[in-house]
C-alpha cells in the first residue's frame, strides 16, 4: 500500500501525546524484547531505536485491542489478527497503566464515540444540538448511527 | 519506515461508517494523466482503491498537517492537498461536479486529528459546566445560545441528576462507549432539608438550575455564597422546595439505575 512516508515521519518528529523508553516486542517469530523509544502523536504509536532520529516503525492505532498481560506488560493486537501482539514491558505497573490508559483514548474512532455521546447527552438535557452553534451538525463523522459510503 | 499495513487496508475495508466516499480523478505522481480512483475517507485518512469493489486500497494519504485548497487548473473541479516541506509531494484530486468538489474539501479540511480532538473538548467542557451547574462566574457557560434562556428547572435538575460520571473508562470492544456510573450512586444528592450549605439557593431565573444538591465540588461554593443570601432570606420556602425536588431526583436516579443494569451487556 502505498503511503506518504515523508508525511508520517514528520509526524513523528511533533511534540509526542505520551513517550517513552520501553522493552517492546514486534509479533515476529523469534523476536525478543528490546528497548525502544515510543511516542504517541494523534493516533500513531511510533517507535524508534533509542539513538536514531527516524522511527523503525509506525502503528495506526485504530480497531485495536490494548491489553493487559503480566505484570508490568501490556500488549497492542488489531482485531483483524488478535493473536499477533506487540508486547510492551514497562518500568512500573504505575507507568503500564498510564500507557494502556492513553492509547485506548488515542484512537480516531474513540473521539468520535467520545463525541457523538457528549452531543447526545447534551441534547438531552438542553433540547439543543451543541454542535449547531459551530455549523457543524450535518458533518458526516459527528453522526450517530451507520453511514452509508 | 514499517508501517501496520494490513491493519490499515482492515480499516478501510471494514465496515466501520466512512467520513466520505466516492470516485475522484487522482492525478498522478510524475505524468499529468488523472486516473479515477474510489476514495474513502475514515478518520484522518484518505484511502484509495482501484475500483469501488476492490478489496484493498492501492493507498493511503495521511492527513495530518495538510491544507486543502482550490486549484488554478485547466481540469474542472480540482482541489490540492498540500503539505508542509520542500520535498512534499502535493495530491491534486478533482471532482466530478461543484458541489462534490466543495463537499469532499470541507470534509478533508476537518479530517485532522486536532480538529475531532478540539470539538471533543469543547463538548466534554460544556458537559461538564452543565453538571456541576452554572455559578456566578460561568454565565458564559451558557454561550447564548437561545434554547438554553428559559430552562423549565425541574427538567433541567432531572438531567442534571441523569447524567452518569464522564466516560473515564474505556469504550468496549463492540464500539460502545462505556462511562463509570459508580460515582453516580455514591453522590449525596439526596434531599436531606436545608443545611448551612446555601450553596443551592439560586432562586433567580432562568440561566441557572434552580437547586444545587447540598454537597458542593469546593470550587462553586465560593462561587455561590453570592446568592447564600437569598436562601436565608426565606429559608422555608427553599427548604419545602429542596425536600420536593429532592424526592423527584431520588425517584428519577432509582429508575435510571434500574434502566442502566438491565442494558448492560
Amino acid at each position: 500500500m502505498r503511503y506518504n512516508e515523508r508525511e508520517l515521519l514528520s509526524l513523528a518528529r511533533q511534540p509526542a501525546e505520551k513517550a517513552a523508553e520501553i522493552l517492546m516486542r514486534v509479533p515476529k517469530k523469534g523476536s525478543v524484547l528490546k528497548k525502544r523509544l515510543v511516542k504517541l502523536v494523534v493516533n500513531f504509536l511510533f517507535y524508534f531505536r533509542t539513538d536514531e532520529a527516524e522511527p523503525i516503525g509506525a502503528l495506526l492505532l485504530e480497531h485495536c485491542r490494548i491489553t493487559k498481560e503480566e505484570e508490568n506488560v501490556f500488549s497492542i493486537s488489531f482485531i483483524e489478527e488478535p493473536e499477533r501482539k506487540y508486547c510492551f514491558e514497562c518500568d512500573s505497573e504505575e507507568q503500564c497503566q498510564e500507557w494502556i490508559e492513553a492509547l485506548k483514548r488515542a484512537s480516531y474512532e474513540f473521539m468520535r464515540r467520545s463525541l457523538i455521546f457528549y452531543r447526545n447527552e447534551i441534547q438531552k438535557m438542553t433540547g439543543k444540538d451543541p454542535l449547531e452553534q459551530y455549523g457543524i451538525s450535518e458533518e458526516a463523522r459527528f453522526q450517530l448511527g451507520t453511514r452509508r459510503q | 519506515m514499517k508501517l501496520n499495513e494490513r491493519s490499515l487496508a482492515f480499516y478501510a475495508t471494514c465496515d466501520s461508517p466512512a467520513d466520505k466516499a466516492g470516485f475522484l480523478y487522482k492525478r498522478g505522481e510524475r505524468h499529468t494523466a488523472y486516473h479515477r480512483r474510489w476514495f474513502v475517507l475514515k478518520g484522518n485518512m484518505l484511502f484509495y482503491f482501484e475500483e469501488r469493489e476492490s478489496r484493498e486500497p492501492v493507498g493511503v494519504i495521511v492527513l495530518e498537517g495538510c491544507t486543502v485548497e482550490l486549484c488554478d487548473s485547466a481540469e474542472e473541479f480540482t482541489f490540492a492537498i498540500r503539505f508542509d516541506g520542500t520535498k512534499s509531494r502535493t495530491y491534486v484530486l478533482a471532482a466530478e461536479s461543484q458541489a462534490a468538489m466543495e463537499s469532499w474539501v470541507k470534509s478533508l479540511s476537518r479530517a485532522s486529528f486536532g480538529y475531532m480532538r478540539v470539538v471533543v473538548r469543547e463538548l466534554e467542557k460544556q458537559l461538564e459546566e452543565m453538571r456541576y451547574g452554572m455559578a456566578g462566574g460561568c454565565a458564559g457557560g451558557c454561550r447564548g445560545s437561545p434554547g438554553s434562556e428559559k430552562p423549565k428547572p425541574s427538567e433541567l435538575e432531572r438531567s442534571l441528576e441523569r447524567l452518569p460520571a464522564l466516560p473515564t473508562v474505556l469504550p468496549k470492544e463492540n464500539g460502545c462507549a462505556a462511562w463509570n456510573n459508580a460515582s453516580g450512586v455514591d453522590q449525596p444528592r439526596e434531599a436531606s432539608g436545608c443545611g448551612g450549605d446555601a450553596g443551592g439557593g439560586n432562586l433567580r431565573p432562568p440561566l441557572r438550575p434552580p437547586l444545587r444538591p447540598p454537597l458542593l465540588p469546593p470550587r462553586r461554593r465560593a462561587a455561590s455564597t453570592e446568592v447564600g443570601s437569598a436562601a436565608v432570606e426565606s429559608p422555608s420556602s427553599f427548604c419545602q422546595l429542596h425536600e420536593r425536588y429532592g424526592r423527584e431526583v431520588a425517584q428519577l436516579r432509582r429508575e435510571w439505575l434500574e434502566g442502566q443494569r438491565g442494558s448492560r451487556p
